[in-house]
């Protein structure tokens, strides 16, 4: 098992938010998680980054206890992509450059080039000011930076909510692209379409349970 | 050196300023009459027995006496830095390290250099003038780093999601707080004899001696400060943010 998430329950200031939950995902799944608003999903996907830490129970990354396993070294295989992501810096190669030297490596431009093709975009938007860049851009720029070091698993937080339909279609295409290549995804999302062609879909209640 | 003698019967009268401010309070309903009155006691108080002390020690003219002194500046401009943190998980000891080896190494290159002689007179001022400096400056800098926190927490989550270290993470924060803490020593700096004419400075002049050395004391005084508040707010800066995560390297916000 890839990830286990095993009776999982988080509290803040004695308000529940999650409440005993259990899943798993295998090698190269794509598990969609859906539910009303302020049930959870997001801070499901916040304990299996390592964001935060479970009030009670255990996550599992080979079945190894995440408690256990260096926080950097596992926030660099599980990668979580926010909602509404905060580009830093002043250009997009401030963000492009940052997993680089977190990982006190030379750029990569071959990587970078090769990512940026693959969300309709090119190399002369590394000069670009954050400012200068639409909300799908900006979001597409977002997820490759979270790609520019293939992650083990993905979590994405609700990437294409507000976003336009060809900005849509080229953050599936990223996406689909990350899966085919061997990466596990867990994402959120209400997106109708994307519930749709789910292939595995999870549902929780208002509670902070599962479905 | 007589005239600048007070009289008794002057600080009784000089009372009425503080009246000012107690009439102030109390047209205006601020409710801080009990405050003013208990902060005038104190500071009667606390300066009697400070001069008291200050006078033996001076007189003794001992250097383990002349440490302890600096010692009990140090620890209370660090208590009171401390206090400004509004860190819940806030540690003293940051703030005793900051402002200790920025006030010591200060020091150490004033006394090295010629520039003050090692002697109760002159060590025991420059020592509260710079611990002084110094706690407004932590203070500043860790109020700076807490605003910071909340304002810029979604960026500091980005950075630890791609799996930066929480120092890396917090790079831009930390600038901007010592940045903060620093800038008042700097503006000061800028403004110095066209604003305000320092108290060191005035009171050399006061007490007679030649402009052109108070005003070299007040050089001397400006690169001091500009030393130890950098000193003092990049230590307390780089030990505090580290308070905010905790041990899985999680950023928590009281």
């Amino acid at each position: 098992m890839l990830l286990k998430l095993d009776h999982i329950s988080y509290k803040v200031k004695k308000k529940k938010i999650l409440h005993n939950i259990s899943f798993s995902l295998k090698k190269h799944d794509f598990l969609t998680l859906t539910g009303p608003s302020g049930c959870g999903k997001s801070t499901i996907l916040k304990l299996v980054a390592s964001l935060i830490s479970p009030t009670t129970g255990t996550i599992f990354y080979q079945d190894r206890d995440i408690a256990e396993i260096d926080p950097i070294q596992y926030r660099r295989k599980v990668s979580y992509c926010f909602q509404q992501p905060l580009l830093f810096g002043k250009t997009v190669n401030d963000n492009l450059s940052f997993p680089f030297e977190i990982r006190k490596q030379n750029m990569d431009m071959t990587r970078i080039d090769q990512l940026l093709r693959l969300v309709d975009l090119d190399h002369s938007y590394l000069d670009k000011k954050k400012e200068e860049l639409s909300g799908g851009e900006k979001q597409r720029v977002a997820l490759i930076r979270n790609l520019l070091f293939m992650p083990k698993i993905l979590l994405l937080d609700e990437v294409t909510t507000g976003l336009d339909d060809q900005s849509k279609e080229i953050v599936h295409h990223l996406i689909n692209d990350c899966h085919e290549k061997g990466t596990t995804i867990l994402q959120v999302t209400h997106d109708q379409e994307e519930l749709h062609s789910a292939s595995k879909l999870m549902k929780m209640t208002k509670e902070g349970t599962l479905a | 050196m007589k005239s600048l003698a007070v009289s008794n019967w002057s600080l009784l009268l000089a009372f009425a300023l503080v009246l000012v401010s107690i009439a102030i309070s109390a047209k205006e309903k601020l409710g801080l009459t009990k405050d003013i009155l208990i902060s005038v006691v104190r500071a009667i108080i606390q300066l009697i027995i400070v001069g008291y002390i200050l006078k033996f020690i001076l007189h003794a003219n001992n250097l383990i006496l002349t440490i302890v002194s600096t010692t009990v500046i140090i620890f209370n401009a660090s208590w009171n830095a401390n206090q400004r943190d509004p860190n819940s998980k806030r540690k003293i000891w940051n703030s005793v390290i900051a402002i200790l080896v920025g006030t010591y190494i200060t020091l150490g290159i004033l006394v090295l250099s010629g520039t003050i002689k090692p002697t109760p007179m002159q060590v025991i001022p420059i020592t509260g003038m710079i611990a002084g400096n110094e706690m407004v400056a932590v203070g500043l800098c860790y109020k700076a780093l807490n605003d910071s926190f909340h304002d810029l927490q979604q960026q500091i989550l980005e950075r630890l999601a791609l799996g930066s270290d929480i120092k890396t993470a917090c790079f831009p924060i930390l600038r901007r707080s010592i940045k903060t803490a620093m800038q008042p020593t700097i503006d000061s700096a800028k403004t110095v004899g066209l604003v305000n004419l320092p108290g060191m400075m005035s009171g050399l002049i006061f007490a007679g001696v030649n402009p052109i050395y108070a005003i070299k004391y007040q050089i001397m005084i400006t690169f001091m400060l500009l030393s130890a508040t950098s000193l003092g707010a990049v230590i307390a800066g780089y030990l505090a943010y580290r308070n905010y995560f905790n041990e899985r390297k999680q950023l928590e916000l009281g």
